[in-house]
């Protein structure tokens, strides 16, 4: 089969980028997983079961829902993609909804995570209790200390959060660490990844797993506004999860301008910057062979972010792809104009977007979306776990 | 030529293979470590090369490589230090140990020739997949007379083990059971001793040795019981840190391990 933006090779190559570069001790789960995630998602049961949730339980579909006010101020017609209205408040859940049907099917009885802003950990931790399942959750010290609530939510929610402390302590350490549990449980354990990264096949499945959010919108774009496809789809990239699954149905569409909006900390250049696709070259990360930031020995370098979960120095194989082919547009925006569009969104919308989805508002000004164009923008996340950030930024956000 | 062979060839038991991270704990005690090591008794020698991200090592190697790094090694300084090493150390194999990132930013033929030229005889990249190996590698591993070593685990399919003992002349890393480096066996009973007697019973054309896990005198005969020898790493790692004289503690470690 022809490979495509949507569908790897069977070794799991977008273009140049992905692979399961991983150690002998990983080599029997991926490779299980590789072989049976294909034909568990097309069972009949597992479809049954999984939209059923997504519906019943995540709350599906979600509302696609005309921003006329921040349309006026932009002179363009922006439309949200709700996901901040799914169960635990990110599109996080659509992922974990999938894999712990997965991880049943496979006969595993316990379930590892690593998180970053906390909203993965929480998405895990919450089908875990669904499903009566042991949960360990993997989360830099820095990032408990940044995203607080969540901690609790998830200990709330009867898992273990385990913190990482080596590195820059945050979501690549984390995932670090998780992958070093699977190393050390290898028979009984499944590795929910987070996002569109790691070693084939989870690019590809966490994408087929976040796909939902563009299938929806197509249905919704086309009732709204009489066409299935809009001019824009704008979305936050960190490992890159939530832009994997507004894309998703859009990739071979090459009307649709895809924008994805990565963190520049405190500008692309300072050194301090999680600006992956600007910063970043070949390399492996995680057991994916993509973009990532590194010195020129090959070292992997700390990536900054005011947002936890976009500070990871690697993008997803897919994304790194969409930047070569230039298919995506690549866009960075600083902690400053994140939170400003934190304060843009909440007043004129009254929506309070999560840190990381705050990134993707804040790219409006630069679309050049004129006035009859329809850009859909994935709000990814709710606010509410960084409301302590918003606070301590009162000054600049107001 | 072929160190690695003659090492097998010579002594068919209690081989000692002993790994330090290059760098550690200080930036040039790479070379008097691999004397020590020697002139000690190990057999063979595994020089680690730092990586930021080590996922198949336990805390004490990861911690290694954060000093090893800070204290400004990388590949170039490390092939450097290796200059002339073969006039001191003529005869113990020395293998380098690492992850695949820093070895495709140097150049896999770059890596490979000054390798080589360094006086190394084999590789250990635990995430470099077998078919990129066969595919990209191979060809590059041979021409410098470099010999690949896989690792084994308890969950290795048995055809890929054969495989696997098809793709090297070298030995086999049997890593002892699940976890990374320097972590304690805790298997049930007769599990891992199971698991040794499998891979023995499989007469692979390779020899084999165990790694992870052994870090001291009963660990090292016990695991030599199931295979020509065993690796020690994290042990010795542990036992340089915060040592002014690393040759001696470094004697001092393996004359403990064979006395």
């Amino acid at each position: 089969m022809k490979p495509t933006y949507q569908q790897p090779t069977e070794r799991g190559y977008y273009g140049q980028f992905g692979g399961a570069f991983i150690p002998e001790m990983l080599y029997p789960n991926v490779e299980e997983l590789r072989q049976q995630y294909l034909s568990i998602m097309a069972e009949p049961e597992f479809q049954q079961e999984y939209q059923q949730l997504l519906r019943d339980y995540v709350g599906r579909p979600t509302p696609l829902f005309e921003a006329k006010r921040l349309s006026a101020k932009y002179n363009t017609r922006i439309y949200l993609k709700r996901e901040d209205l799914c169960h635990t408040g990110a599109h996080k859940v659509n992922n974990t909804v999938g894999q712990i049907l997965l991880a049943k099917r496979l006969g595993k009885t316990r379930i590892i995570a690593e998180t970053g802003a906390g909203q993965h950990g929480v998405a895990t931790a919450t089908v875990c209790a669904l499903m009566g399942m042991e949960c360990i959750v993997y989360m830099g010290e820095v990032d408990m200390e940044r995203q607080k609530p969540n901690v609790y939510r998830m200990r709330l929610l009867g898992a273990e959060v385990r913190a990482a402390m080596s590195g820059s302590r945050t979501l690549k350490d984390a995932t670090n660490e998780a992958i070093r549990d699977w190393i050390s449980n290898p028979v009984d354990t499944h590795y929910i990844i987070g996002s569109v990264v790691g070693p084939h096949p989870y690019p590809d499945l966490v994408a087929r797993l976040q796909a939902v959010i563009s299938e929806e919108m197509r249905k919704q774009l086309l009732e709204k506004t009489g066409s299935e496809l809009p001019q824009y789809v704008v979305a936050c990239v960190g490992g890159g999860s939530n832009a994997a699954g507004a894309f998703y149905h859009f990739l071979e569409e090459p009307s649709v301008q895809l924008v994805a909006v990565e963190a520049a900390g405190h500008g692309v250049h300072s050194g301090h910057s999680a600006a992956t696709s600007v910063l970043g070259t070949p390399g492996i990360i995680h057991g994916s062979r993509t973009l990532l930031m590194q010195d020129e020995d090959g070292q992997i370098t700390e990536p900054y972010s005011i947002s936890a979960g976009l500070d990871y120095p690697g993008i997803g194989p897919l994304h790194a792809f969409l930047a070569d082919s230039k298919r995506a547009r690549f866009i960075s925006i600083e902690d400053e104009d994140a939170l400003k569009a934190v304060a843009e969104c909440s007043r004129l919308e009254g929506i309070i977007p999560a840190l990381e989805t705050a990134h993707a508002i804040a790219a409006l000004g630069q679309l050049g979306a004129g006035p009859d164009d329809v850009v859909v923008i994935n709000l990814s996340g709710r606010g509410d776990k960084d409301l302590e950030t918003y606070i301590k930024y009162a000054d600049a956000i107001m | 030529m072929n160190r690695i062979k003659d090492a097998f060839a010579k002594k068919q038991k209690n081989l000692l293979n002993m790994y330090f991270t290059a760098g550690y704990p200080r930036l040039h005690d790479t070379v008097p470590l691999i004397k020590a090591l020697s002139e000690a008794g190990a057999d063979l020698i595994e020089i680690g090369m730092p990586f930021s991200d080590p996922l198949a090592d336990g805390p004490v190697i990861q911690a290694s490589s954060t000093v090893a790094l800070a204290n400004g090694m990388n590949l170039r300084v490390l092939f450097e230090q290796l200059q002339g090493i073969r006039q001191e150390v003529p005869e113990t194999p020395i293998l380098l140990m690492g992850y695949l990132n820093p070895v495709m930013q140097f150049g896999v033929d770059n890596f490979c020739r000054e390798a080589a030229a360094a006086g190394a005889d084999g590789i250990i990249l635990p995430d470099l997949p077998l078919d990129d190996y066969v595919a990209e590698y191979q060809d590059i591993f041979r021409r410098h007379n470099l010999r690949p070593v896989f690792l084994i685990t308890p969950q290795t399919a048995p055809e890929r083990i054969r495989r696997i003992d098809e793709l090297t002349d070298s030995f086999l890393y049997l890593v002892s059971g699940p976890g990374t480096t320097g972590g304690a066996n805790t298997q049930a009973e007769g599990v891992q001793e199971a698991y040794f007697q499998r891979i023995e019973a499989m007469n692979l054309r390779n020899p084999r040795l165990i790694g992870f896990g052994i870090g001291d005198k009963a660990s090292f005969q016990n695991a030599c019981q199931y295979a020509e020898g065993a690796i020690i790493g994290s042990a010795l790692i542990r036992a340089l840190d915060g040592v002014d004289d690393a040759p001696a503690a470094a004697k001092r470690f393996v004359s403990s391990v064979l006395s």
